[in-house]
């Protein structure tokens, strides 16, 4: 069958099961969007590319399917390097195609002609420049699969405008077979090895992150932590895999984790680690990270692996692989333990949870940013998909929102990329749009990709964006409060818009509450809204968040509050 | 760990393609890692190069480099050819101005170094060694004083002795 590149590029996205493509077209791509028109592909027109890479981030955090983009050349293709870079970091699988000029004028400065294969080189995965019409199909094949393989990660594949163009022979490939950076067998005399650890062991602490989600490992960590009774703290990526409200469940660590998660890493003797990096926001000072322990660490990326913390135990595994063979040691080795042996430890972090719980202080006149999120909570019944932005509002939904089920916290935890969380909330709502899907946003965050809004109303999203509207960059000026004796230097945003004059100005609804009081109603009315939502909440504007560990220094050493830090 | 700093050579087989010369040296060069040599070529498959380079740095960091580079899609493999048995060789070429004085010298460092001549016309000449990278380093010495007009060095080859 003779095709052109265009209709193959069509084929091969259905052969990898792709329905949704987040993409914003231009000159390069009329042809793929001439055959966009005849396909069945459910094509959504965002107002922005950032905003089309974000979405498809969210789409594939919340789904664990890889997300599509699709660009123009130039100015389209490097409106994306956020949105990657973004995605690389949290190792998030999507395939972004740009447009490119077509191929005799590829380095001669042509018109929206940028070198999107060198710009992006360090922070995708891999990419590629198609330069035949014949390769085509065998590199969106590939794109997909290096995308969602090993540890996962954003491709980007280049299309020149005449391969777009040019027909070749096509026949549908058979589905790709051989594995790539094919992963180590299960490394059983570690697991016996890690087993006796585990019966040493008197303050064991398992410590998991965003691999636990990618690797779609959540049931496997579960029954091993509620087997061996050992207490779960989880990074930021990590939220979910773990429910919080199970009694095994610490909150997170690091710089603005639970007291008693920091303790419990300063002073465990054994830490098992799986799926995480060792991010200094969450190790803190390194010398004197779980200082006292034994490590474990399982990452299927070897780079990862004695990286930051120098461990006892590197096993090279997905975390699915090697907590299944885990349990299934556990269960042929008929591994049990007391509560009586965990009796110490556990009375030690009751005791720290007891004198330094999570906790803020209630307001009566003005709204606190923690009490919209609790009761947002309240509800949903932790039932929403939560997305946030970057700042005050990420830290505050990390802490008051527990959440019982992977895939349902969609946040930039590497990049810390203001502006994300709204248009991952339309990726997320688009992969469940039965779901209630929720963006927490700050009041800075919001207007980064507020131009969303209008995608949003053209497809009926029905997000509900939560403005936690303080009139500051929060997490800034928090840090000019605490270090630079409250000199908010360029930190006051209460020059903005009116949210909900500008909810109306695009097409949806607009709320706002001022007072604590409010604050249940119109969440209840925001949320029961059929469509999408602005809400926005009038906080209180120098309200800080805390527990703090100051930066660089030990994660044990926490401010509680104002007082502490000052 | 080893905390000292020396030569390490790595030898990696990637894909011979444009853009993985680019990959490779980006990932050294984004982390701060400078190459010190570096030398490309096809191998007996003409899909496949070999890489080989070298940077100085301690053995941690040398693991984490090597990690790093094995992840590139591009990258079939990676070795620290430092920790083999393995023969080392660079070549130089070097043009002299050539004078009545530092003649009998030039031919005398020549044959130390088992260097050879390639060409030669009127007051000039380019010389050939082939040697260790010390003893390159040595002939550079020796030659300097008699007035190198150019040099150019090919970086460090370097193979397995077995398999
Ligand atoms: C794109 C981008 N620019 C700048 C920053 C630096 N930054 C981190 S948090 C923050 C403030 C965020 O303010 P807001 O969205 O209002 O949230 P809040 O902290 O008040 O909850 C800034 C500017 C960033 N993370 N991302």
């Amino acid at each position: 069958m003779k095709l052109k590149g265009s209709q193959i590029f069509i084929k091969a996205l259905e052969q990898e099961g792709i329905d949704t493509i987040f993409g914003y077209p231009g000159g390069v791509l009329l042809d793929i969007y001439d055959e966009l028109h005849r396909s069945n592909l459910k094509h959504i027109l965002v107002r922005h590319e950032q905003g089309a890479v974000h979405a498809a981030d969210g789409y594939a955090r919340a789904s664990g399917k890889v997300g599509v983009t699709l660009v123009t050349s130039g100015p389209g293709a490097t409106n994306t390097v956020t949105g990657i870079a973004n995605a690389h970091l949290d190792s998030i699988p999507i395939v972004v195609f740009t447009g490119q000029v077509p191929t005799p004028l590829i380095g001669t400065d042509a018109f929206q002609e940028a070198d999107i294969i060198g710009i992006t080189r360090p922070c995708t995965k891999h990419n590629f420049q198609v330069r035949r019409v014949e390769e085509l199909a065998k590199i969106i094949q590939e794109a997909f699969y290096i995308a969602r393989s090993g540890r996962p990660g954003p491709v980007l594949v280049d299309l020149p405008k005449d391969v777009m163009a040019s027909m070749t022979d096509y026949e549908p490939l058979p589905p790709r077979a051989k594995e790539l950076n094919s992963v180590p067998k299960p490394a059983s005399k570690k697991a016996f090895y890690v087993l006796d650890l585990i019966n040493e062991a008197k303050r064991p602490l398992l410590l998991t992150g965003g691999g636990v989600i990618l690797g779609k490992a959540s049931e496997e960590l579960r029954e091993m932590a509620r087997r061996t009774k050992i207490p779960v703290t989880s990074t930021l990526m990590g939220l979910g895999a773990f429910p919080a409200k199970d009694p095994l469940w610490m909150g997170m660590p690091g710089m603005h984790g639970t007291y008693y998660a920091n303790m419990a890493l300063s002073h465990c003797d054994l830490l098992i680690a799986i799926g995480c990096r060792f991010d200094d926001r969450v190790t803190g000072k390194l010398d004197t990270f779980a200082s006292k322990a034994k490590i474990v660490h399982v990452d299927v990326d070897a780079s990862s692996i004695n990286k930051n913390v120098m461990v006892d135990v590197p096993i090279v595994q997905d975390c699915k692989t090697a907590l299944q063979s885990f349990n299934k040691l556990l269960m042929e080795q008929d591994f049990s333990v007391t509560d009586e042996q965990r009796k110490a430890w556990f009375d030690q972090i009751a005791e720290w949870r007891t004198n330094v719980p999570l906790t803020y202080c209630n307001s009566d006149e003005i709204i606190k940013p923690q009490f919209v999120i609790e009761t947002l909570y309240k509800l949903t019944k932790g039932q929403a998909i939560i997305a946030t932005e970057v700042g005050q509002n990420q830290m505050w939904t990390a802490q008051f929102y527990p959440f019982d089920e992977p895939n349902t916290f969609l946040s930039s935890g590497g990049l810390g990329t203001m502006g994300y969380g709204f248009p991952a909330a339309i990726g997320a709502q688009l992969a469940f749009p039965d779901k209630l899907v929720v963006d927490i946003a700050g009041d800075g965050s919001i207007q980064m990709n507020i131009q969303e809004l209008a995608t949003a109303v053209q497809y009926k999203i029905p997000v509900k964006i939560a403005i936690l509207n303080n009139g500051f960059l929060g997490m800034v000026r928090q840090w000019q409060e605490l270090f630079y004796e409250k000199r908010y230097s360029h930190t006051d945003m209460s020059f903005a818009p009116d949210f909900v004059k500008l909810a109306e100005a695009y097409g949806l609804l607009g709320l706002r509450a001022e007072k604590p009081g409010e604050v249940e109603a119109i969440l209840r009315k925001g949320l029961e809204h059929p469509g999408p939502v602005v809400m926005d909440f009038k906080v209180a504007r120098e309200e800080c968040v805390y527990p703090m560990v100051r930066p660089g220094g030990p994660i044990h050493e926490m401010a509680l509050g104002r007082e502490m830090a000052n | 760990m080893e905390k000292q700093k020396k030569e390490h050579i790595l030898s990696l087989l990637v894909n011979n393609k444009p853009d993985v010369l680019a990959r490779v040296a980006g990932t050294l060069g984004g982390r701060g890692y400078n190459i010190e040599t570096l030398c490309v070529d096809a191998t007996m498959d003409p899909g496949v190069s070999k890489i080989i380079l070298s940077v100085i740095q301690d053995q941690a960091t040398i693991t984490k480099i090597e990690k790093q580079l094995i992840r590139l899609i591009d990258v079939h493999s990676v070795s620290d050819l430092s920790k083999m048995e393995t023969v080392m060789r660079e070549m130089m070429l070097v043009r002299m101005k050539l004078t009545d004085k530092n003649k009998a010298d030039i031919a005398l460092i020549i044959d130390t170094f088992r260097g050879r001549v390639v060409t030669m016309n009127g007051d000039h000449c380019v010389i050939e060694i082939t040697s260790t990278k010390e003893d390159i380093d040595r002939a550079i010495e020796s030659l300097k004083p008699l007035g190198i007009d150019d040099m150019a060095r090919t970086g460090i080859v370097a193979l397995e002795r077995m398999k």
